[in-house]
């Protein structure tokens, strides 16, 4: 069974489409980034996923249909839609109480473990901690939740960089293991691209770009080309081009290395680069 | 649902809004305050109603006990009122929504959860609190009577306070239930406006009793809402008293046939029914504002 299965997903806002016939599988195991400009339609796809918000189309996510099954579906699934929505009058003791008095797959002492790590006190409100302690904190408890599926929607958004790389630290050596599947979006793309085994891009609605990181290291690569060189680069058909110190690198989708090599240094881009690219040129 | 998750659910509407039980201890703190300073003057009070004939003793004696009673009642539906325009409208501006939404708690639990405090959890605070107001006061007024060598065996100022209680008890039973809509209506709204509750609450059924007295020249709806409003403890009780002798409610005015048979209590019931439907359906749509 697919962790998230859906056909012909839309969504509409009155005349905004913000999801426009999505057809998505996610097997379970894997960490999808889902890309995509601002307004693209990824939260408005990650919401359908979690029950928050009504769709046409088939969407089964578990095998569950989010928007009729949210609470059991919950057992299952967590998320962190956003840094912000731990309530502010709580206090870290009653988080802890709260989960682990409602969610049967709440393991209290592996949340008290991750805070101990931590500057957090029990008995500090939410009001009184920094965000990026927030964020700890809601990460300690949907840690020591055994889900098999996590999805975060800009989880590290206004972090600043420490704490941004110990949010992926932890989610990759203490949370993740092949069971579970994670669905991720975020504007820094590169913080997350070494821990990702698939990716997708979103524009307008639409999934422009849907592939493993494997083919996507097999289908793209990026040559930074020679001076003298550059000519019969651009003759072999690069899909974006962009100068770096005076260099030009040319980016290829499907040409093979060993037609590039002779042209210049060739590596495999970044998802940004490639972001830039294919959305960059599509708006 | 299951009863852990609406128990959890509630012990966290009881962090979230400390007012429902610190709101009815500040008032009794209050009251028993301007009862103790009162009571520098008991001894001569006491000694000019012995003087008076056994109905008007009884009703002097008594009378702060009820007071005590109507003044938690009227704090409770204070409080009731402002916690139910806040429950479903503060977790959607405060987007802590997303939060409880993340949790396997479904949106009837966490209705019925909030629709508890002015259902079960309000009467029961005012319930104890003011059982524990009249019992304080009466052990006072034992105390300063006695030390001041005042009579307290006289039978007209004896204190019925098992009777008193069952009485308020029963009242406190009856309103809850008749005010069983009006908590549904304003966890509707709560859960329905996007901001001012309290505006949305109040102001669409006077617009109704407006449009009817202009279309209509009639006032239907607003006695409909008066009596919703203010009418539920002549429903509850019936004038045994004779009225010149009232001093607030007492054991032999209770009347549960009258209110249990009547049609304003289960009409009310099915609209608080149909009111709570609505806010469930409500919290699976609404988002964060």
């Amino acid at each position: 069974m697919p962790c998230v299965e859906a056909k012909g997903l839309r969504k509409a806002y009155g005349a905004a489409i913000a999801l426009d016939g999505v057809d998505l599988r996610v097997e379970e195991g894997r960490i999808l980034g889902i890309i995509g400009p601002n307004g693209a339609g990824k939260s408005t796809a990650l919401n359908a996923m979690l029950g928050l918000t009504p769709y046409q189309g088939e969407l089964k996510v578990l095998g569950r249909d989010p928007w009729t099954q949210r609470d059991q579906l919950m057992r299952d699934v967590c998320f962190i839609a956003d840094v912000a929505v731990l309530p502010r009058w709580m206090r870290v003791s009653q988080a802890l109480d709260y989960v682990a008095g409602v969610h049967p797959r709440f393991d209290r002492a592996k949340a008290e473990g991750f805070l101990d790590k931590t500057q957090i006190k029990r008995s500090s409100r939410v009001r009184e901690l920094s965000k990026g302690m927030v964020t700890q904190l809601h990460l300690a408890l949907i840690m020591a939740i055994d889900a098999r599926l996590l999805v975060l929607d800009e989880p590290t958004l206004g972090l600043d960089l420490l704490y941004r790389k110990a949010f992926y630290d932890s989610l990759l050596n203490d949370y993740f293991d092949h069971s579970r599947t994670i669905i991720v979006t975020t504007h820094q793309v590169e913080e997350i691209q070494h821990i990702l085994t698939d990716v997708m891009f979103i524009n307008r609605g639409r999934i422009v770009l849907n592939t493993s990181m494997e083919a996507f290291e097999a289908r793209y690569a990026e040559v930074m080309a020679r001076p003298e060189h550059v000519a019969a680069a651009r003759a072999l058909g690069p899909i974006h081009e962009r100068q770096v110190f005076g260099r030009s690198i040319l980016l290829f989708d499907s040409v093979a290395r060993d037609h590039l090599a002779p042209l210049g240094e060739v590596r495999t881009p970044s998802i940004a680069d490639l972001f830039v690219a294919v959305i960059g040129a599509a708006a | 649902m299951t009863p852990r998750l609406l128990y959890w659910s509630v012990r966290r509407e009881l962090w979230e809004n400390r007012s429902v039980y610190i709101a009815p201890l500040a008032a009794a703190c209050v009251f028993l305050f301007g009862f103790v300073i009162s009571a520098t003057r008991l001894p001569d009070a006491r000694r000019a109603l012995l003087a008076l004939d056994a109905a008007r003793q009884s009703s002097g004696a008594v009378m702060p006990y009820h007071l005590a009673a109507a003044t938690l009642l009227l704090t409770g539906v204070i409080v009731a009122m402002f916690y139910c325009l806040g429950a479903l409208h503060n977790e959607r501006r405060d987007r802590s929504i997303l939060f409880w939404k993340s949790l396997p708690v479904s949106d009837l639990t966490t209705v019925l959860s909030k629709a508890a405090i002015p259902l079960a959890i309000m009467p029961a605070v005012v319930f104890v609190v003011v059982v524990a107001m009249q019992l304080v006061m009466l052990i006072l007024t034992t105390v300063i009577l006695l030390a001041n060598g005042v009579s307290i065996t006289t039978p007209g100022t004896q204190v019925p306070l098992f009777e008193m209680t069952l009485t308020m008890l029963y009242g406190l039973v009856t309103l809850t239930l008749w005010y069983a809509p009006v908590w549904g209506w304003l966890l509707l709204v709560s859960g329905w406006a996007k901001r001012a509750p309290f505006l949305w609450a109040v102001l669409p059924p006077l617009a109704v009793c407006l449009v009817e007295k202009i279309a209509f020249d009639s006032g239907n709806f607003a006695s409909m809402l008066a009596n919703r409003l203010s009418g539920g403890f002549s429903e509850a009780f019936s004038e045994a008293t004779p009225h010149a002798h009232r001093k607030g409610f007492e054991l032999q005015d209770l009347d549960p046939i009258k209110f249990f048979s009547g049609p304003g209590l289960w009409v009310g019931l099915a609209l608080a029914i149909a009111f709570l439907a609505t806010a469930v359906w409500l919290r699976r749509r609404r988002e964060p504002i």
